[in-house]
């Protein structure tokens, strides 16, 4: 089996995070660059499926960002992947979902896959729209979610975490799936994995090896950033002075009743 | 360079030493980093305080590859003397014994086996021993003889084509909990180290309890009564002291490295607290004397780690000899129990409970500055190595 894991390189989501008003973007310089911390879930569940299935199962990640960032897709490879594919063109800047979806498409569809994994939400856009919109391009089923999956012949078995229990669904391959947080903690890169990485491919593809034809970045996006803010400052808590254990429950009692909370 | 284009230094990387790591180290650094927070931080004081190390602990740093990682072939990641200066930096800034296992395991016992071990020995141990299934201790150190091992008493003598152990060794890390030990003993022709796994009738080893440092690491006393093993486990390539002296450098570089792990945790953690405990109305970081003492401590720690990367490159250069070793030991424990020191008083009562990780380092520190070589010791290789003149004994 073929699987292909979507990866996208962030700046360290505990580094304070600057946007540039001129660009609105987010500033990159002296933040460290990191995996998207959901893509590296979709990625252990790529590389268990793999240990699963065995054979001559892969894993490749993908990914679409600036080449300069490219040491950061190492540590994919370290984990266990093993083979890395960047799609990188100055003209994809300024991309919006519409326009990352479509080119990452087309570089997915010349990558080819029996399986697409996709981490549900990247931590710094956090639009959560990508890979709805990859399977929309693909042409393919979407399963979100996926906290189990089990291999059929043809077809994956997949446990997909709702908000109240799990639903079970049956697709057929090839299908993009997105996984849940529950599918289990991301293993650590082994100093052999380390060592071994820079023996792996990380092929570089442009705009050109794909053959689109409509504009690609901010020219083919669809939306527009018009403005951005930063979150309001949180409100100070209300704090309950409580001459001992009994009151200070009942008076958060209260403090829950009136909000309706319990 | 217009000087007004360079960024202020940061407090926490201050010289940009940061910059010195390769694409591997930065990796290698990641990870050790991550588990080292993940799994050790939080759970850490409370080991300390019980006095225990997790027994799974040995297989997860196996699973990572750690154990022996600058070694090349038999299931270790072959890594550079650099990376593995790094990775003790890594786990000492989480504690000096879970940075003491590592050394132990990998520079003292593998080392020993990969350095003087004959091919089949490396084919039965090694494998096991990275992975950290099968850990390893080495027998040096006796009751009477720490810093002249050549006196030892323990005698390894011919009975029929086996070896006959008997002795005592003492300060064995990881002593109970290893599958097989290295134990050095006076033969006929010399010193000569033997491979005895710790099954082997008239072995025995107990823990050293009561200790206040390094708690979160295992400290034995070995016995060996007529403890009987074969020919081939004796080490073939080593004859004399130079064999165990050997395997003592290279656990030393690792020490090199992992002080500046202790005093960074100390300095970080002091600088914090300074900034945030406020007295007289203002952080005591803002008063003299207290900026006084974080600057030392600023010094101290980026000159150290320059010297450790210095000592590294030398290494992976294969130009790195003992007394340098002996020079990067002596200064940079010496510097991190300072700085540990120092830390104490920044963070005032605060500074010997465990709740921060100040006075840990600082009493880990206390072992770590004898043991591989007291600053005694290496003071008089760096006075021999200058003056030609031999001040021992």
């Amino acid at each position: 089996m073929k699987i292909v894991v979507t990866v996208k390189l962030v700046p360290d989501p505990n580094a304070e995070k600057k946007i540039d008003p001129t660009t609105k973007r987010l500033v990159r310089a002296g933040v460290e660059t990191v995996l998207n911390p959901y893509d590296e879930y979709a990625l252990e569940a790529a590389l268990q499926l793999k240990e699963r299935v065995g054979g001559d199962s892969t894993v490749t990640v993908f990914t679409m960002g600036p080449e300069a960032l490219k040491e950061t897709l190492r540590k994919a490879l370290a984990m266990g992947a093993d083979a890395a594919v960047m799609l990188s063109d100055a003209a994809l800047e300024g991309s919006d979902v519409w326009a990352t979806a479509h080119a990452m498409a087309a570089g997915l569809k010349k990558v080819g896959f029996d399986l697409l994994l996709v981490g549900g939400l990247t931590d710094d856009g956090s639009t959560g729209v990508v890979p709805g919109a990859l399977a929309e391009h693909l042409g393919l089923a979407l399963v979100t979610n996926a906290r189990k999956i089990e291999v059929g012949s043809g077809s994956l078995a997949i446990e997909r975490e709702t908000d109240t229990g799990y639903q079970q669904v049956n697709v057929g391959l090839p299908a993009v799936l997105t996984t849940a947080l529950t599918f289990g903690e991301p293993r650590y890169a082994s100093l052999k994995g380390i060592m071994g990485a820079k023996k792996k491919p990380i092929e570089v593809l442009a705009l050109a090896d794909l053959g689109l034809g409509e504009a690609a970045g901010g020219a083919g996006s669809k939306t527009e950033l018009l403005s951005f803010a930063p979150p309001p400052a949180r409100g100070k808590g209300q704090v309950v002075e409580a001459a001992d254990g009994a009151s200070g429950a009942h008076a958060i009692f209260e403090f829950l009743r009136a909000k309706k909370l319990v | 360079m217009n000087a007004a284009m360079v960024g202020a230094p940061d407090a926490r990387d201050f010289l940009g030493i940061e910059a010195l790591l390769g694409e591997e180290e930065r990796m290698i650094r990641g990870v050790v980093r991550d588990w080292v927070r993940g799994r050790v931080l939080p759970e850490i004081a409370q080991w300390f305080e019980r006095g225990i190390l997790p027994r799974e602990l040995a297989a997860e740093i196996g699973g990572l590859g750690l154990f022996g990682m600058h070694l090349h072939g038999y299931g270790c990641a072959g890594t550079s003397a650099t990376a593995y200066g790094v990775a003790c930096m890594e786990l000492e800034a989480g504690d000096a014994g879970i940075r003491s296992l590592v050394s132990v395991q990998g520079s003292l016992a593998m080392y020993a086996i990969y350095r003087w071990g004959s091919e089949e020995q490396k084919q039965a141990w090694l494998p096991a021993m990275a992975r950290g299934e099968a850990i390893g201790c080495f027998g040096l150190t006796e009751p009477d003889f720490g810093s002249n091992p050549a006196g030892m008493r323990t005698t390894a003598r011919r009975v029929g084509s086996d070896w006959a152990i008997d002795g005592t060794k003492m300060w064995i890390t990881n002593g109970s909990i290893a599958a097989i030990a290295v134990v050095w003993a006076q033969t006929d022709a010399g010193i000569r180290g033997f491979l005895v796994p710790t099954t082997t009738k008239g072995f025995r080893a107990h823990d050293i309890e009561r200790k206040l440092s390094l708690r979160a690491s295992v400290t034995s006393e070995l016995i060996l009564d007529d403890c009987r093993v074969p020919a081939d486990a004796v080490l073939p390539e080593a004859r004399g002291l130079g064999g165990p002296l050997a395997c003592l450098n290279e656990a030393r570089f690792g020490i090199v490295w992992g002080a500046m792990g202790s005093a960074r945790s100390c300095y970080e953690t002091a600088l914090e607290y300074a900034t945030t405990r406020v007295q007289f109305d203002r952080p005591i970081a803002g008063f003299q004397l207290t900026q006084e003492k974080l600057v030392n401590m600023l010094l101290e720690l980026n000159k150290g780690t320059l010297l450790a990367w210095h000592l590294g490159r030398m290494k992976d250069a294969g130009k790195l000899h003992g007394a340098h070793v002996s020079f990067g030991k002596l200064n940079n424990v010496r510097a991190a129990l300072a700085i540990a020191r120092e830390a104490r008083t920044i963070l005032g009562a605060n500074g010997v409970t465990l709740e921060y990780p100040v006075i840990r380092h600082a009493n880990n520190l206390e072992s770590v500055l004898t043991y591989e070589g007291t600053s005694e010791m290496h003071t008089l290789i760096l006075g021999k190595a200058i003056t030609g003149l031999d001040a021992f004994g």
